[in-house]
């Protein structure tokens, strides 16, 4: 099993969330992050006290799926989820040791 | 009047609370709408025991008398001094709607870091020192600066200037210097927590305005509309005026600037509302967003004090220009209320060829930022000694919302 952290820009979600769906990749978890990598960020200014604001508001996306989907799940965010502009953001992933279903126990892929 | 007086509450609350709940951190948004919604409870009541009769009773130069004590003899009978065509229970409640906003617009000066213990005592004994006896000598019967009933210092505040801006923006500065800054200031940042509920209060408070200064002309007549309009055209010229300045100073118009410019507008027009026409309005509107944009960005970072939401760039200066310039532009074109001894309708301000207005405007100025001064620091002092003024450096962390009040102005686990 792995997981895949995906974090975008808050507008791709829609498209990142329809084509995953399309391929029959169903179940995530979405949460309102804020970050930047090489994105430059902006100034804001409120009666004259400047702020500099580096870090921006992305969306992270977070599924873990199995190892043989992996490629295919990639794809398709990338797919989705590409400007083409600075500040698309990135891909993460990792390998799961295990996966617990809360409401029978189920247990390993059958529990994703 | 009762639309009026309506109008006038409804600037404290919810305008004045939501367009500084807005410009607060977000822990602090109960406290601070919590420090306007208040005084609409306490100053009624203390308004009701003897306020109203400090302020309007018969008395000296400084002060009125006792004997509307328990708003005695205040009912159905007008009172033909102040207005002769309503009952003076409406008066009494008109009046006091200024009353309840005047102490509530300092507490933008120590928003996010006062006990509210302290906030308590130290606005009783604000609107009993000084509120009271400055409407008392600009508004009351032989008050020292009633220009319509007999004062030695004729001096013009149509609907408080003086009396509400000054003393609440010149306290302020007081309030902010004797507090200290906000722990952090200048280093963590201090960023309004939602700009949207300060948009919707300063709207709030144009509209609410309109009550304010056509309101205080005390009868449906012609100087109401007068008033009404140079209010609207001060409060238009004030927010470009600041946008103006914003945009060649930052490069950007700001929402936020917007409405402070408006704000800043509808402080300078206040007192000169029923006497100006609308063009002198809206030289004054202008000149207010100028100013009090030069005030809350380039003197406030100068001088390092910590105004936090700008009570007295805003009120303390568009009020002290907003007076002085009513002396300039008065006219008895606009109000022909006032006679000299012969019942001959008198000049009024610089533009009717008066020019001794000014001087007597800028009486009216010192008198009420000196009284703001000594009053406040005198105030702030026995607070202090009492419960002591600021929040703990714990309290001030944590945020009042929680540490005063025991709740969140967002809850997202509900």
């Amino acid at each position: 099993m792995k997981k895949i952290e995906a974090i975008i820009q808050p507008h791709k979600l829609e498209d990142v969330k329809a084509a995953l769906t399309a391929i029959g990749i169903e179940g995530m978890t979405i949460s309102e992050v804020r970050g930047h990598g090489r994105q430059k960020g902006h100034k804001e200014v409120y009666r004259g006290m400047e702020y500099q604001v580096d870090l921006l508001p992305k969306v992270k996306v977070e599924m873990v799926i199995p190892g043989a989907r992996l490629d295919e799940a990639i794809q398709t965010i990338l797919k989705a989820a590409r400007t083409g502009k600075i500040g698309d953001g990135k891909i993460f992933i990792s390998d799961v040791q295990e996966a617990i279903r809360i409401r029978n126990e189920d247990r390993g892929e059958g529990a994703l | 009047m009762l639309v009026s007086a309506a109008l006038v509450l409804m600037m404290t609350g919810p305008g004045l609370a939501l367009f500084y709940g807005g410009l607060v951190r977000r822990k602090n948004v109960l406290s601070t709408m919590m420090h306007s919604f208040i005084l609409m409870a306490v100053v009624t009541v203390i308004w009701a025991i003897y306020g109203y009769s400090l302020a309007f009773g018969d008395g000296n130069s400084f002060i009125g008398g006792l004997q509307y004590f328990f708003l005695n003899h205040v009912g159905a009978a007008p009172n033909p001094d102040y207005a002769a065509t309503i009952p003076q229970q409406t008066y009494m409640i008109y009046q006091l709607m200024f009353a309840i906003i005047t102490p509530a617009l300092i507490s933008g000066a120590y928003a996010e870091r006062m006990k509210f213990s302290a906030m308590l005592i130290f606005t009783v004994l604000w609107t009993t020192i000084v509120y009271f006896p400055m409407a008392h000598m600009v508004w009351g019967k032989g008050g020292l600066l009633n220009a319509a009933l007999g004062g030695k210092i004729p001096c013009f505040d149509f609907a408080g200037g003086t009396v509400v801006h000054i003393t609440s923006g010149v306290s302020a500065l007081v309030c902010a210097l004797y507090l200290g800054r906000r722990r952090g200031y200048g280093a963590e940042p201090m960023k309004p927590h939602s700009l949207t509920y300060s948009f919707i209060g300063a709207c709030l408070l144009w509209v609410g305005w309109f009550g304010f200064n056509a309101g205080s002309a005390l009868a449906a007549s012609p100087l109401a509309t007068s008033a009404f309009v140079a209010t609207h055209f001060g409060a238009a010229a004030a927010a470009l005026g600041w946008i103006l300045a914003e945009w060649v100073h930052n490069g950007k118009p700001s929402m936020l600037g917007g409405i402070s410019g408006c704000v800043a507008g509808l402080v300078a027009i206040t007192p000169a509302s029923g006497f100006v026409k609308p063009f002198p309005a809206m030289v004054i509107g202008f000149a207010a967003g100028l100013l009090c944009f030069f005030m809350v960005t380039a003197v406030k970072a100068r001088f390092g004090y910590d105004d936090s939401l700008d009570a007295f760039g805003v009120h303390g200066m568009g009020g002290t220009l907003g007076a002085l310039l009513t002396g300039v532009f008065a006219t008895s074109e606009v109000n022909d209320g006032f006679k000299d001894a012969a019942g001959k309708t008198m000049a009024l301000g610089l533009v009717d060829g008066h020019a001794g207005q000014v001087l007597n405007q800028s009486i009216g100025v010192l008198i009420s930022w000196a009284l703001a001064i000594v009053g406040s620091l005198v105030i702030l002092k026995i607070t202090d000694l009492l419960v002591g003024v600021r929040a703990t450096f714990e309290d001030e962390e944590e945020g009042l919302d929680i540490s005063m009040h025991g709740e969140e102005g967002y809850n997202f686990e509900a």
